[in-house]
C-alpha cells in the first residue's frame, strides 16, 4: 500500500515538476576517490550514489529490491551463480552503449584480489575465481566459487563503468555525471542527458540540472547555511542541531525513525592482552557483561544525550532493518538490583561503595572511545557515574581515531572500549568478519585460532549455515537465533539505536526521507525545486 | 669572506632544515596509530584486504630510507603522495598556500598595527582607567579560544580574517607596553627629556631604538604563532589552507605531507627569523 | 594606580580562596548528574545552570578553577624560566653559542609536537588519574613552551651585553653567572613578565586542545580549558549564557595579573 502511494505520488508530482535547478547540499570530508569500485568513505559514496547506475536498487523506503539496468534476475538454486536479464537502449553519458560486455568488465575489475575492494570483498564467500560470462548482448551470467548469501542486493553497490568509453570511469549510467571538482571547495555534477529513466510524462529525468556538493566538514556552520537558505537538505544532522532547527522551523526537520546506527561497548576479552589476569576473569564472566549492561540507562542516553532523538537497542540489529531485526528481542533493562544480584553470583562484593571481587580487587576498569564525538563522550559520562552506582570505577579516555585503531585491532592495549556501528548493507552477511570466532573483526578476541567459548563455537556455526542457504526465511532463522545468543552472551553492550534525522527545505519536492542510507537524496532523479506544494510526501 | 659567511649560513639553514624534517619524520613515524587505518573497521574486507592495508605502509616503516628516498625526490621538486587526500604533495601546498598566506597576512598585519597603537597610547596616557580597560580587552582575546571568535565572526558574517589579528594584537600590546614602559624609565631617555627634546623626537630617537630588538625578535616568532592559530581557524571554518591541510594531515598520519609541511615551516621560520636577527643587528650597528 | 592594585590583590586571594575551598563552597559534587535538569536556566538549586549532562556548573567551575589557577602559572613558569636560561644565556654569550641555540629554537618551532603528546598518551596507563594525566600535561606543555620566548629573551640579552650597566658591573669585576642573573635577567623583566602572563592562558587553552587526544583532563574533572571548549559553538553559548561564567572569570584573573605585574612601571 505504501508503495502504490509512493508511486501514485510521484506520478502526481510528475506532472506537476518543474524542470532544472540546482540542488545544493555538503559532503562532510573531502572525496577520497572518484574510481566506484574503491569507494569506502562517505564524501565518495555520494558520488558514487548520484553518478553511477547499479544493475540492481535496493528502494531505500521499501527496502525491496527494484530492478534497474538489470530488468530481471535469476539466481540458481544453490545460489552461487546469478544471471541477469539487462535493459536495452541505455547509453552511458558520453554516448557510449551498455551491454553485458560492461558488466564483465566491471565484475572483474571489481573483484581483482589485487584491487582491496570493500565492496568487491563483500562479494568474497570462498576463495577461488569468479566466472563472468557473456551469454547475449543483453544477458549476463556470473558465477561465483561458492554460495553468496544475499547475493543480488550486493549489486546495489556496484555502479556499472564502461568497457570502451574512452573518458573510463567518467562515463557513468547514473542521472548526475562529475562535471567539476575544485579541491577543498566544491564537486559540481551535471545531469547525465543521456540518463535511462524517464518521468511519467515521458521526458528523461533527472529534474534537477545539477547537484552542488560544497565540502563543508563543520556541522554548525553546515546548519547555519541550511537555516539561510544557501543548501537544500542535509542527510543526516546530529540529535542536538536537530532539536535546535526542531524548534526554528519544525517542517523542515525530518526524524523518519530508527536507523542503522548505534552505539555499543565492549570488554576486551583477548586472552594475550597487557592487564591483568583478574580483570580477563572479570570481562569474560557473562554475568559481569549482563550486570554492566543491566546497570546501564539506555533511557536517559536517548533522552539526555540524543534528545529523544534514538531508541534503547536491543542487539545488532536495528528496527529500520525490517527483515532482519529480530522483533523477540528487548533492550536489557535498566535494574542495577538485578545488576548487583549477577554480580553476588560471581563472588562480587560492596565493601562501602566500591565493589570488590572474591580476590579482594576493586572493580575499576578504563573506557576508551574517538575523541571529537560529543555525543559518544556525552554517553561515556554517562555510563560512568551508572556504573559508579554499582561501585564500579570506570576511567574515561578519549583518543583520537587512530591511536584508538591501534588499540583496539594492533597492541590490544586497552580494557573496554565504546564505538558505533553502521550497517553498509541490510543483510547480515555482511557481518561476517564480525560474528565469526576466526575473523579479524570479531572485536572483543579478534583472529582466534579456534572458537574459545561454545557460544561462539555455536555462533560461527549459524553463521556459515545462513551463508551457504539461499532461502531467506531460513537464514532469517539461523540469523535470529545468532541474535538471541548474543543478547544472552553480550560480548557487545548494545546502548542505543539513533533515529535517522535530516534537514530538507521546502523547495526541495518529492523528498521521501528514508531510514537507510542516503536518507534524503535516495531518489535524486525523482527530485526538483519549486514552490508548488505537490502532496509533501508519504511520510 | 663574505662568500664564505654566506656559504656558512647557507649550509647551516640546509642542516637545520634537514635535521627538523628528520625529527619530525621521526615523532609521527613512532607516533601511536601510524599503521592504523579506519577502514580496519569495515567489517566488508577480508583478511588479505587488511594485510594489503598495513602493508601499504611498509615503504615507510624503515624511517631514515623513507627520508633519503624523500629528500632524494625532493630535489627534483617531487614532495610524495598524500595518501591521506590521494594527491601529490606539491599539488596540495601550491593551492592551499594562497589560501594560509592571505589568512596570516591580514592577521599580522591587523594584530601588529593594534598592538602597538594601543601600547603607544597606553604609554602616552597612563591613566589607571586606561590600563583597567587595556588589561581587561587584552585578557579577553587573550582566554577566548581563536577559534570561537573566528566562528563568531563567520556566523555574523564578519571578516574571518581578523580572529588570527585578535589573538596577535593582546600579546604584542602586552609586550611593546612593557618594553616602552620600561624604556621612559631608562637613564638615556630621562636625559633626553630632561634636555628638553620635544616627546616625539624623545619616542622616535631614543624610546624606539631601545625597543627595537626585542619586538622584532617577537615579529619573527609571531609567524609561528600566527600558524598556530590558523590551524583551528582553518579546521573550523573550513578554510581550504595549510593549516587544515596540516590537521587532516596528523589525524591521518600522512607522513609525506607532514614531512614537507615540517620541512616548509622550518624553512620559513629560519627566514622570519634570520631577517629580524639582521634587522636587530642592524639597530645595534646604529646605537654604537 | 595602587587602589586599582589592590583591588587586583584582593579578587586574587578571593578567587583562590574560594576555588581551594571548593569542597565547601560547591554545593554538590562536580560529577553529580541531575538528569531531570539537564541545560537548567540559573536558579536557586543552580546557581549557574546546569550543563548537558545536569552537573552543576557553578560547582565545576569552582573546581576547574583550582585546577587550572594552581597548574597553568606553573606551567607557564616554568617555560619562562627555561626561556629566561637558554635565551638569556645564548644572548649574553654570543658566539658559536648563541648560533647554536638558535638552530636549536627554530627547529624546536618546526616540529609537529603534537605527535609527542600522542606519544606521552600512549606511554602512559589508561587507568592513570585524571589528576596526574593534567600535571603531566601541563608539565609538558611547559617543557615545551619556552622556543618562541627564548628567542625574544636573547634578542632582550644581546642588547644590554653592550650596554653601560653590563659595561659598569664588568669594570667592577662582575662575571659570567653572576652578570647575567644579577645585572642582565632583572632588567629583562619586562619580556619576562610579559611572556608568563601570555602563556598562563595560552596553556590553558592548550590543555582543552590536548583533550581531543585523550591528555588533559579527563571526564569528569572540570578544568577552564574543557569548560571553555563548550564556547565552539556559539549558538549554544548564545542560548545558555551561563556558559560564559569560566570566561568571565578567565579573564577577571587575567586581568588582575596584568594589573599586578604592571604596577612596577607606573610607581617608578
Amino acid at each position: 500500500m505504501k508503495r502504490l502511494l509512493g508511486i501514485l505520488a510521484l506520478t502526481a508530482s510528475g506532472l506537476f515538476a518543474q524542470w532544472g535547478g540546482e540542488l545544493r547540499f555538503c559532503l562532510r570530508s573531502e572525496p577520497k576517490t572518484f574510481n566506484p569500485l574503491m569507494v569506502e568513505d562517505e564524501a565518495s559514496e555520494t558520488i558514487r550514489y548520484l553518478t553511477g547506475g547499479v544493475l540492481i536498487r535496493v528502494n531505500r523506503q521499501t527496502q525491496e529490491l527494484e530492478p534497474e539496468l538489470a530488468t530481471a534476475w535469476k539466481i540458481s538454486a544453490r545460489g552461487q551463480s546469478i544471471t541477469l536479464q539487462l535493459r536495452q537502449g541505455v547509453v552511458f553519458s558520453d554516448g557510449t552503449p551498455f551491454s553485458a560486455e560492461d558488466v564483465a568488465y566491471t565484475m572483474r575489475a571489481l573483484l581483482d584480489p589485487a584491487l582491496h575492494s570493500p565492496t568487491g570483498d563483500a562479494f568474497r564467500s570462498a576463495s577461488g575465481a569468479v566466472e563472468t560470462q557473456v551469454l547475449a548482448a543483453d544477458r549476463v551470467s556470473i558465477t561465483f566459487p561458492a554460495p553468496v548469501a544475499g547475493l543480488e542486493r550486493l549489486f546495489d553497490q556496484v555502479p556499472i563503468l564502461s568497457a570502451r568509453s574512452p573518458k573510463k570511469e567518467a562515463a557513468v549510467l547514473g542521472p548526475f555525471a562529475v562535471s567539476r571538482y575544485t579541491p577543498g571547495s566544491e564537486v559540481l555534477l551535471e545531469r547525465n542527458a543521456h540518463y535511462w529513466k524517464m518521468d511519467a510524462t515521458g521526458r528523461r529525468l533527472p529534474y534537477l540540472d545539477a547537484i552542488r556538493l560544497d565540502i563543508q566538514q563543520n556541522r554548525d556552520i553546515e546548519l547555519m547555511r541550511f537555516s539561510r537558505g544557501e543548501l537544500h537538505l542535509i542527510n543526516t544532522v546530529d540529535a542536538e542541531s536537530f532539536t535546535r532547527l526542531a524548534q526554528q522551523a519544525p517542517s523542515q526537520a525530518y526524524d523518519a525513525g530508527a536507523s542503522l546506527e548505534s552505539e555499543m561497548m565492549w570488554f576486551n576479552q583477548n586472552p594475550n592482552a597487557p592487564f591483568p589476569e583478574y580483570k580477563k576473569a572479570w570481562f569474560r564472566s557473562k554475568n559481569f557483561r549482563r550486570a554492566v549492561s543491566a546497570a546501564i540507562n539506555r533511557a536517559d542516553l536517548c533522552r539526555i544525550v540524543y534528545f529523544g532523538h534514538a531508541q534503547p537497542a536491543a542487539g545488532p540489529i536495528s528496527p529500520a532493518n525490517r527483515f532482519w531485526y529480530g522483533a523477540q528481542l528487548k533492550p536489557h533493562a535498566y535494574d542495577p538490583k538485578e545488576a548487583l544480584a549477577r554480580l553476588r553470583q560471581e563472588g562480587f562484593r560492596l565493601i562501602g561503595d566500591r565493589l570488590c571481587d572474591r580476590e579482594g580487587h576493586a572493580v575499576e576498569f578504563s573506557l576508551i572511545t574517538n575523541s571529537g564525538n560529543k555525543a559518544r563522550e556525552r554517553m561515556a559520562a554517562m555510563v560512568q557515574q551508572d556504573l559508579a552506582a554499582i561501585g564500579i570505577k570506570m576511567n574515561l579516555v578519549t583518543l583520537d581515531f587512530r591511536s584508538l585503531i591501534e588499540r583496539i585491532s594492533q597492541n590490544l592495549r586497552y580494557e573496554a572500549c565504546l564505538l558505533g556501528l553502521t550497517n553498509y548493507d541490510l543483510d547480515p552477511n555482511s557481518q561476517m568478519n564480525v560474528w565469526l570466532s576466526s575473523a579479524n573483526n570479531h572485536q572483543w578476541y579478534p583472529n582466534q585460532p579456534k572458537p574459545a567459548t561454545a557460544w561462539e563455537a555455536e555462533v560461527d556455526r549459524l553463521m556459515q549455515a545462513q551463508a551457504s542457504t539461499v532461502a531467506r526465511e531460513k537464514r532469517k532463522e539461523y540469523f535470529d537465533r545468532v541474535q538471541e545468543i548474543v543478547a544472552d552472551e553480550a560480548p557487545f553492550i548494545y546502548l542505543v539505536t539513533k533515529n535517522s534525522l535530516s534537514a530538507i527545505s521546502p523547495k526541495v519536492q518529492n523528498a521521501l526521507p528514508a531510514m537507510i542510507r542516503p536518507q534524503t537524496y535516495w531518489n535524486a532523479e525523482n527530485l526538483f525545486l519549486g514552490t508548488a506544494q505537490v502532496a509533501r510526501n508519504a511520510r | 669572506m663574505w662568500i664564505g659567511r654566506i656559504a656558512r649560513h647557507l649550509a647551516a639553514f640546509v642542516l637545520t632544515t634537514l635535521i627538523a624534517g628528520l625529527l619530525g619524520a621521526t615523532l609521527v613515524r613512532f607516533g601511536p596509530g601510524f599503521e592504523a587505518d579506519e577502514q580496519q573497521l569495515d567489517p566488508r574486507l577480508d583478511a588479505q584486504s587488511i594485510q594489503a592495508l598495513r602493508d601499504s605502509h611498509s615503504q615507510e616503516r624503515n624511517l631514515l630510507s623513507f627520508y633519503a628516498h624523500f629528500l632524494g625526490r625532493m630535489a627534483t621538486g617531487d614532495l610524495g603522495f598524500s595518501r591521506s587526500l590521494a594527491r601529490p604533495v606539491r599539488e596540495l601546498l601550491s593551492e592551499r598556500a594562497k589560501v594560509t598566506l592571505r589568512l596570516l597576512a591580514t592577521g599580522l598585519a591587523g594584530g601588529w598595527i593594534l598592538g602597538l597603537a594601543l601600547a603607544v597610547i597606553a604609554v602616552i596616557f597612563r591613566t589607571p582607567l586606561f590600563e583597567v580597560t587595556t588589561a581587561a580587552a587584552s585578557s579577553l582575546f587573550l582566554c577566548v579560544p581563536t577559534a570561537v571568535f573566528a566562528l563568531l565572526l563567520f556566523f555574523t558574517n564578519g571578516p574571518v580574517r581578523l580572529a588570527i589579528a585578535l589573538l596577535i594584537f593582546p600579546k604584542v600590546f602586552r609586550y611593546a607596553r612593557n618594553l616602552l614602559a620600561d624604556a621612559y624609565t631608562q637613564p638615556h631617555v630621562l636625559t633626553a627629556r630632561a634636555r628638553g627634546l620635544s616627546e616625539a623626537r624623545v619616542f622616535f630617537w631614543h624610546v624606539v631604538p631601545w625597543t627595537a630588538p626585542p619586538l622584532l625578535a617577537l615579529a619573527g616568532v609571531s609567524l609561528g604563532v600566527a600558524f598556530g592559530a590558523a590551524i583551528p581557524i582553518e579546521v573550523l571554518c573550513d578554510f581550504p589552507g595549510i593549516g587544515q591541510l596540516a590537521w587532516k594531515a596528523a589525524l591521518a598520519r600522512d607522513l609525506p605531507v607532514l614531512v614537507s609541511l615540517t620541512i616548509v615551516v622550518a624553512a620559513v621560520t629560519q627566514l622570519t627569523n634570520s631577517a629580524s636577527d639582521l634587522a636587530v643587528a642592524l639597530c645595534h650597528r646604529e646605537r654604537r | 594606580m595602587n587602589r586599582a592594585r589592590n583591588i587586583a590583590i584582593g579578587v586574587l586571594a578571593a578567587v583562590f580562596a574560594v576555588s581551594l575551598l571548593a569542597n565547601i563552597f560547591a554545593p554538590v559534587p562536580y560529577a553529580m548528574q541531575f538528569r531531570d535538569f539537564v541545560n537548567a536556566p540559573a536558579s536557586r538549586q543552580f546557581w549557574l545552570g546546569t550543563d548537558e549532562l545536569g552537573r552543576d556548573r557553578w560547582s565545576r567551575l569552582l573546581y576547574g578553577t583550582r585546577i587550572s589557577l594552581l597548574l597553568a602559572p606553573a606551567a607557564a613558569l616554568l617555560s619562562t624560566l627555561m626561556a629566561v636560561l637558554i635565551g638569556g644565556i645564548a644572548g649574553y654569550r654570543g658566539g658559536w653559542w648563541d648560533r647554536i641555540v638558535l638552530r636549536v629554537i627554530d627547529i624546536f618551532l618546526s616540529i609537529p609536537w603534537l605527535f609527542l603528546f600522542l606519544i606521552v598518551r600512549a606511554l602512559l596507563p589508561l587507568n592513570t588519574s585524571p589528576l596526574a594525566s593534567v600535571i603531566l600535561t601541563f608539565m609538558v606543555m611547559g617543557l615545551l613552551g619556552w622556543a618562541s620566548s627564548a628567542r625574544i629573551i636573547r634578542a632582550g640579552a644581546q642588547s644590554l651585553r653592550h650596554s653601560d650597566l653590563v659595561l659598569h658591573a664588568r669594570a667592577c669585576g662582575c662575571r659570567g653567572g653572576r652578570l647575567l642573573f644579577a645585572h642582565i635577567v632583572p632588567n629583562l623583566k619586562p619580556i619576562v613578565l610579559a611572556q608568563f602572563w601570555i602563556s598562563i592562558p595560552t596553556f590553558i587553552l592548550g590543555e582543552a586542545s590536548l583533550g581531543l587526544i585523550g591528555l588533559g583532563v579527563g571526564e569528569p574533572l572540570p578544568s577552564w580549558g574543557n569548560l571553555l571548549r563548550e564556547l565552539a559553538n556559539p549558538q549554544a553559548a548564545m542560548s545558555h549564557p551561563s556558559m560564559l561564567a569560566p570566561l568571565v572569570v578567565l579573564v577577571i584573573v587575567m586581568s588582575c595579573f596584568q594589573l599586578l605585574l604592571s604596577q612596577k612601571e607606573f610607581a617608578s
